[in-house]
């Protein structure tokens, strides 16, 4: 059975029909054509999906997209203004937070979440926040270092 | 006018030229592309361990409504491989299956809920046979061959003496022998195999895009499999998610999408899942080892014995070079005499493995520094000063013919001794807190490729326009390690140009010229000489052109980036007033750079498969690893480490340490927690739950110090940076358990059931016998 999916996507009113089992990850990738947000398992074990659903960070692989009616979803592609960088995007790019990338836009969401609620976090709250989420390349030792200029660059007036 | 300088950025700080679409999510991997009308595949898996193939029924698949093709192995009688001496593996299998989870037919329908149900209705009837699991089973007299051209299931036998071993050991203080056990481990690379195959029936060309390292190496193979010509075949490598060697090989996720597309005329999209991707892993083999060393009482080494056994799975892969690594790499780190190397790769019924970040070192320099410290805390000899008493001194050439040319080994010694304190607080921490230290080194890639037709080893084209902008193409494969910013900026350095001047284009056959593949760290030192010359070729061009501008002699030019000019008097041309007279009799200019490398560097001739281990340039690692062992619960922390990396000269710092730190973390997997589980050929680890990769919360803070020992032949005098300090890390952890709590462990990983069943062994023993006990050994 399908339902009417009513629900505001990166700042924008949308409606689509959604299957009862369509996981919100496959609604972001497949229905809302919105690929930045990586599959990376079969299921809750990496993080590579995170999205914000009204700012709280949320594996969408284990997200019923029919779960998020009426919410505000944010993925990767809602930051930055004006084709510009957000402060964690930033933070990411700048520090090498990222080097295949494919993990990137979880952590950027995860990291944003945190910001969003505490715009100034020691190492450990930065280190509990991304415990969810897997990287492969950087052994995470410049991912501490990129949120923490992500939180100075947000000190500084840049939205997260 | 005195004031404009070139600009400059090799040693800086710079973040990746592929950055900004990385954080934004707008990087396209494999499987984000989205073509209008393309099919969705999935694979039909063995369900067996080793079986001849009695029949493979898709007639019931095929009725289903949506599903648009069907292969099996009797759509491709062609084998593919890496080594043009082991092609057997099949896209498909044919005949027999030999690990469970080979792929025995792949269904293209008009959605993935239909190719799932396709899947289920395909029958596989098997004649079984027996399967092997282990190395020593596969060896069994009576067991059934895998292959019949591999007798005994052995893929590769190496053996060679340099030196003689009986003298050195006879001539040795002392000699100890141990045995040690490398499980299978998996790169596990975040993004999932993936490919998108287009076959264009009007004009029979076949375009792939694939999830790759080497898209020279898939085209070589599509043309293969297919039998199609390599002219009428595009490969495309789009944004990789991580490789760490699982893709230097051609898998058989492309060529299945390929074989399908072509079948149903049209385009397929395959896109594995996690556990699939741990199937098709390529990982490090399980590894035993029988390490044997003699060893004066000042801590020279006078003889090593080395037997080296490698599970490799149900076929070849890399596997002959992989074996012939774990021995020619025993050499060119330090100055051994006297080598005696027994080496065996044998088949079994496992997934195949391949060529996992440090390709065949890794578990043989766990052994071998793991022994060093034993033996020197058994002789009073401090862990460095051990190290230090083998050093070599380059440039020299290794008993097995290996070129050494620069060896900043020393300066790594003494940057992690200094930063960690050694000296202070070795054997002077709390009770359950150790320190350990090792060393590690690896290629800057195989000076003699594995598919060689003889052309350069390295080739890089830039392109110069009307519009001034300067675009490198290359096909060199930017699979996160940041190899499109290293070209980018050599090319800028050459120019004297900022960086944001230059744009790169990569990974399209179309476009760009060939290159073999980022795998063996060859990229930085070979496509990186081959983009300086095609630079200074390009800044050739423009000279002679800023001379006719200027009415000058071009030996009287000064190339300042933005400004060419005749004297520090001259006004000069601009950098965009230079390409117009550049290109007024021309128009565009493409110009060409080459890197070969030298024959010294391609290994000896000693014994066969010698070449191996050759390179222009070696790395070189040291490092420091501060544990906490819970004794209560067998936990072990890392607390801190130090690492060392000789790259040579750091193109770019940022990049390097994030390299070197990447490096010493997944060697922090490997030695922590990391190891595949299979019951009777069954994956049981197919996931990152039972798979366990170190979270941010397990993860140290990791050092970097970078040793610039500037190789005479290296791009600007680099060397490679993404592999050198992985091995370090195992030795170096089980070491500083030992530290800190007695016990040594040869056998990997550092699990805490494994850590706590070993000290309460040793608590049950001293029980018993009411004595504290000698340190113990597991």
């Amino acid at each position: 059975m399908a339902k009417l999916l009513d629900l505001v996507l990166n700042g924008r009113k949308r409606t689509d029909a959604a299957p009862d089992n369509l996981l919100l990850l496959d609604y972001l990738r497949e229905v809302a054509g919105l690929t930045g947000t990586k599959t990376g398992c079969d299921g809750g074990e990496c993080g590579a999906c995170t999205v914000l659903v009204d700012d709280k960070p949320m594996l969408s692989c284990l997200t019923l997209a029919t779960s998020v009616k009426g919410r505000r979803v944010d993925t990767v592609e809602a930051l930055g203004q004006n084709g510009g960088l957000s402060a964690v995007q930033r933070g990411f790019h700048e520090k090498l937070g990222s080097q295949c990338g494919y993990c990137t836009p979880g952590f950027v969401m995860a990291s944003v979440g945190l910001l969003r609620s505490n715009p100034n976090p020691s190492d450990e709250e930065i280190v509990a926040a991304l415990g969810s989420n897997i990287c492969r390349c950087t052994g995470y030792v410049k991912i501490i270092e990129a949120v923490r200029h992500a939180a100075q660059l947000h000190a500084s007036g840049i939205a997260p | 006018m005195n004031e404009i300088l070139p600009a400059r950025n090799i040693g800086d700080y710079v973040p990746m030229v592929d950055g900004p679409e990385k954080v934004s999510g707008r990087a396209k991997y494999t499987a984000d592309l989205v073509v209008p009308g393309m099919l969705a595949a999935r694979i039909y898996r063995s369900p067996y361990s080793h079986a001849e193939i009695v029949d493979v029924d898709i007639s019931e698949a095929l009725k289903l409504p949506g599903v648009k093709a069907i292969v099996t192995g009797a759509d491709c009688d062609r084998g593919f491989g890496v080594l043009p001496i082991a092609r057997e593996e099949r896209p498909l299998a044919r005949d027999r299956v030999r690990y469970r989870g080979e792929p025995v037919a792949a269904v293209a329908a008009v959605d993935d809920a239909t190719a799932r149900a396709a899947i289920r209705l395909i029958k596989l009837r098997v004649r079984e046979l027996p399967a092997y699991y282990t190395a020593q089973a596969a060896l069994a007299p009576d067991a059934v061959a895998l292959h019949e051209k591999k007798p005994g299931n052995v893929e590769r036998d190496v053996l060679f003496e340099l030196g003689n071993v009986e003298d050195g050991f006879a001539a040795a203080d002392l000699v100890r022998e141990e045995t040690y056990n490398c499980p299978e481990v998996c790169q596990n690379q975040m993004e999932m195999h993936a490919a998108l195959a287009e076959w264009d029936p009007v004009r029979g060309r076949m375009t792939v895009h694939a999830s790759t390292q080497v898209p020279y190496y898939v085209h070589l193979m599509l043309s293969q499999i297919l039998d199609l010509e390599m002219s009428k075949i595009r490969v495309v490598k789009p944004f990789v998610g991580g490789g760490f060697g699982c893709r230097t090989e051609t898998l058989n996720v492309e060529l299945i999408a390929a074989l399908l597309a072509r079948k149903c005329g049209g385009t397929v999209r395959l896109v594995v899942n996690r556990e699939e991707t741990f199937i098709t892993h390529r990982g490090r083999p399980e590894t035993d080892i029988r390490l044997k060393v003699g060893m004066k009482k000042d801590g020279r080494i006078t003889a090593v014995e080395c037997e080296c056994y490698q599970r490799g799975g149900a076929h070849s892969g890399y596997g002959v070079v992989t074996i012939l690594y774990a021995g020619s790499m025993l050499y060119a780190i330090y100055d051994l005499h006297s080598v005696k190397y027994l080496g065996k790769r044998v088949l079994t019924n496992t997934p195949p493995c391949g060529a996992f970040r440090g390709h065949g070192t890794v578990d043989v320099r766990f052994a071998f520094e793991s022994l060093l410290d034993q033996m020197a805390a058994e002789l009073g000899i401090d862990p460095f000063a051990v190290r230090r008493a083998n050093l070599m001194k380059a440039p020299a050439f290794t008993d097995n013919d290996l070129m050494v040319n620069s060896y900043g080994l020393p300066e790594c010694l003494d940057w992690v001794e200094q930063r960690s304190g050694w000296r202070a607080r070795k054997g002077a921490l709390p009770k359950g807190k150790g320190l350990g230290m090792a060393c590690s080194h690896y290629i800057s890639g195989a000076s003699k490729p594995v598919n060689w037709t003889g052309e350069p080893h390295a080739t890089v084209k830039i392109k110069l326009d009307f519009d001034g902008s300067v675009v490198v193409l290359s096909g060199a494969a930017d699979i996160g390690q940041g190899s499109s910013t290293i070209l980018v900026q050599t090319v800028a350095e050459v120019l004297g140009l900022d960086i944001s001047r230059i744009r790169i284009v990569t990974g399209d056959s179309d476009v760009v010229p060939k290159d073999n593949g980022s795998y063996s760290s060859r990229v930085t030192f070979m496509v990186g000489n081959a983009a300086i010359d095609a630079a200074r070729n390009l800044k050739q061009l423009l000279v002679a052109a800023a001379a006719r501008k200027l009415d000058a002699k071009p030996e009287d030019i000064e190339c300042l980036g933005e400004l060419y000019r005749a004297g520090a008097q001259d006004k000069g041309a601009t950098f965009d007033e230079v390409v117009v007279e550049a290109l007024r009799d021309s128009g565009t200019i493409t110009v060409t750079g080459n890197y070969s490398t030298i024959p010294e560097s391609h290994g000896g001739k000693k014994y066969r498969g010698a070449a191996i281990g050759g390179t222009m340039g070696y790395s070189y690692s040291a490092q420091v690893v501060e544990v906490s062992v819970d004794e209560d619960t067998g936990v072990v922390t890392v607390e801190k480490v130090w690492v060392a990396h000789d790259c040579g000269k750091a193109l770019n710092r940022l990049t390097v340490e994030g390299q070197v730190q990447g490096s010493v973390w997944m060697g922090m997997g490997q030695a922590m927690s990391e190891e595949t589980g299979y019951h009777e050929g069954l994956l049981v680890t197919g996931n990152m739950l039972d798979y366990r990769v170190p979270t941010i919360q397990d993860s140290p803070p990791i050092e970097v110090g970078i040793v610039e020992s500037n190789d005479p032949h290296g791009p600007f005098g680099a060397k490679e940076a993404g592999e050198g300090s992985l091995a370090a890390f195992l030795p170096a952890l089980t070491n500083a358990i030992a530290d800190a709590i007695g016990v040594r462990f040869n056998n990997l990983p550092m699990t805490p059931d494994r850590v706590y069943e070993a000290i309460a062994k040793r608590r049950r023993a001293r029980a018993t016998s009411g004595s504290p006990g000698a340190n113990g050994r597991q």
